[in-house]
């Protein structure tokens, strides 16, 4: 099987990499290429940018951290936040990224999604979800950062998602982000079950635990780690240790 | 003076990080859009994401398909990367029937999705995977030794005629994949060197000497 992969996640706020608590309230932690490189150094199997107010402000410091990072970090680089169309698609592609993360856009027109893989693959088109719990075993998609409802059900929007040829989704529990209580695993099983592209889960990881918590349980192909990475509580490393030592398949370096 | 490469410009997603990987490494790149850039290269790369037919048509519509023909015969070092080495082969199996470059005996083939064990495997295959060769340390793999593992994406597989052109394979399903072949002057990499971290980078070096 393909090894499960550790995602270094780098929120940004205009030139800060930023962590947040469900998406709201934010802390800086420093500059994030900086982040980004030392992760790829660690050992990072990919890296992931979402843009937190992009939706709201431009995107051109954005677009030059992109470019940056991509002159020095050699695995893939997936980028979120404020995406609309195949040219917003386009030029982040140009300035480095090898994926793109789309949620809001999607949410309200949904052939974007089509559009993004028809004209550069699916491999490229990560559906992001951002997922509220609303009731026992149901979960809502919100859009703009976890500010704003979309009546639409996590578990078919996820299906949807796949029949338009999104290749990976990248599903953020908007109850656990940031709270270090672990993983919302039966959100990621409740999507894993229905679709057959990788899931990404992300949101929550607190202890080493919650890791493989979400793989065995939840059967998660790739994790996001956010948090745990940023205030140096685990480094990747250690994580890629800890995860060997479980019989869980990351890579070895 | 440092080693140039020519890179195939055909419109590939991922024909920027390749020239981005090989600067890395201390390459000059050009990038190559004409029959004449081709011929006169003295290292190509032939890079490549999305779909295969889609990749041909490229090559074709700017008149690079005999060129690159003639290029492999001169013997001069040629990597093909993703697409770019699948390609190499006679043709693909994706979506219908579509011609290939024919300088690999073989087809591209979809990667089955049923394992081995009868289970469903997730198809396209994304992820880090381990490479199993026996050529480690020789080539394009000097330097490196087991375990080493690279990033794939793909949802398509060369099968080749001969296996003496396999370099390297993988396991997904429990099903071995092809993951590199090589077959004299060409080599072609199924995973991305340019994302595959310091082993991909380590490969890359490896083709500036060849």
């Amino acid at each position: 099987m393909a090894n499960l992969r550790l995602i270094a996640r780098l929120d940004i706020k205009g030139p800060n990499l930023i962590k947040g608590i469900q998406l709201e309230g934010v802390r800086v932690v420093g500059d994030p290429q900086t982040f980004a490189r030392r992760y790829y150094q660690q050992g990072a199997d990919e890296i992931l940018y979402m843009d937190a107010v992009a939706s709201l402000y431009n995107r051109d410091t954005l677009t030059n951290i992109v470019r940056r990072t991509a002159e020095e970090v050699f695995v893939p680089i997936t980028v979120g936040g404020g995406l609309r169309s195949v040219d917003d698609v386009r030029d982040m592609l140009r300035a480095g990224a090898d994926k793109v993360a789309i949620n809001s856009a999607a949410t309200l027109r949904p052939e974007l999604i089509s559009e993004v893989a028809e004209r550069f693959g699916s491999q490229c088109m990560v559906l992001q979800i951002d997922a509220k719990r609303s009731g026992p075993g149901r979960w809502e998609v919100y859009r703009d950062c976890g500010r704003e409802h979309t009546d639409l059900d996590v578990v078919e929007w996820a299906r949807r998602g796949q029949e338009l040829g999104a290749g990976e989704i990248l599903l953020t529990s908007v109850d656990r982000e940031g709270t270090r209580k672990g993983f919302d695993w039966e959100l990621v099983k409740a999507v894993n079950d229905a679709v057959t592209i990788p899931v990404i889960a992300s949101g929550g990881m607190g202890t080493f635990d919650h890791l493989p918590e979400v793989v065995e349980k939840g059967g998660a192909d790739a994790v996001a780690i956010a948090y745990m990475l940023h205030y140096d509580k685990l480094t990747l490393p250690a994580i890629r240790e800890k995860s060997l030592a479980r019989n869980l398949p990351v890579r070895k370096l | 003076m440092t080693t140039k490469v020519t890179i195939v410009d055909f419109g590939a997603g991922n024909l920027l990080s390749v020239a981005r990987a090989f600067r890395h490494c201390g390459a000059t790149v050009e990038l190559a859009e004409t029959a004449e850039q081709v011929t006169r290269a003295d290292r190509l790369v032939l890079p490549g994401v999305g779909a295969f037919a889609d990749s041909m048509t490229g090559v074709q519509s700017r008149g690079l398909i005999e060129p690159l023909k003639a290029y492999a015969a001169t013997g001069r070092p040629f990597l093909g990367v993703c697409v770019g080495m699948q390609m190499l082969f006679d043709g693909s199996e994706e979506f219908g029937h579509h011609p290939g470059l024919g300088l690999v005996p073989g087809m591209v083939r979809r990667i089955p999705a049923t394992g081995t064990d009868g289970r469903p495997v997730k198809v396209p295959h994304i992820g880090w995977n381990q490479l199993i060769t026996d050529h480690w340390g020789q080539g394009l793999l000097a330097g490196l030794s087991d375990p080493a593992s690279v990033y794939f994406v793909h949802s398509f597989a060369g099968q080749p005629d001969d296996r003496a052109d396999i370099l390297a394979e993988c396991a997904y399903g429990g099903h071995r994949v092809l993951a590199a072949v090589r077959r004299g002057n060409l080599i072609g990499c199924q995973f991305h060197p340019e994302k595959s971290g310091e082993t991909g980078l380590t490969m890359i070096r490896n083709f500036l000497v060849l």
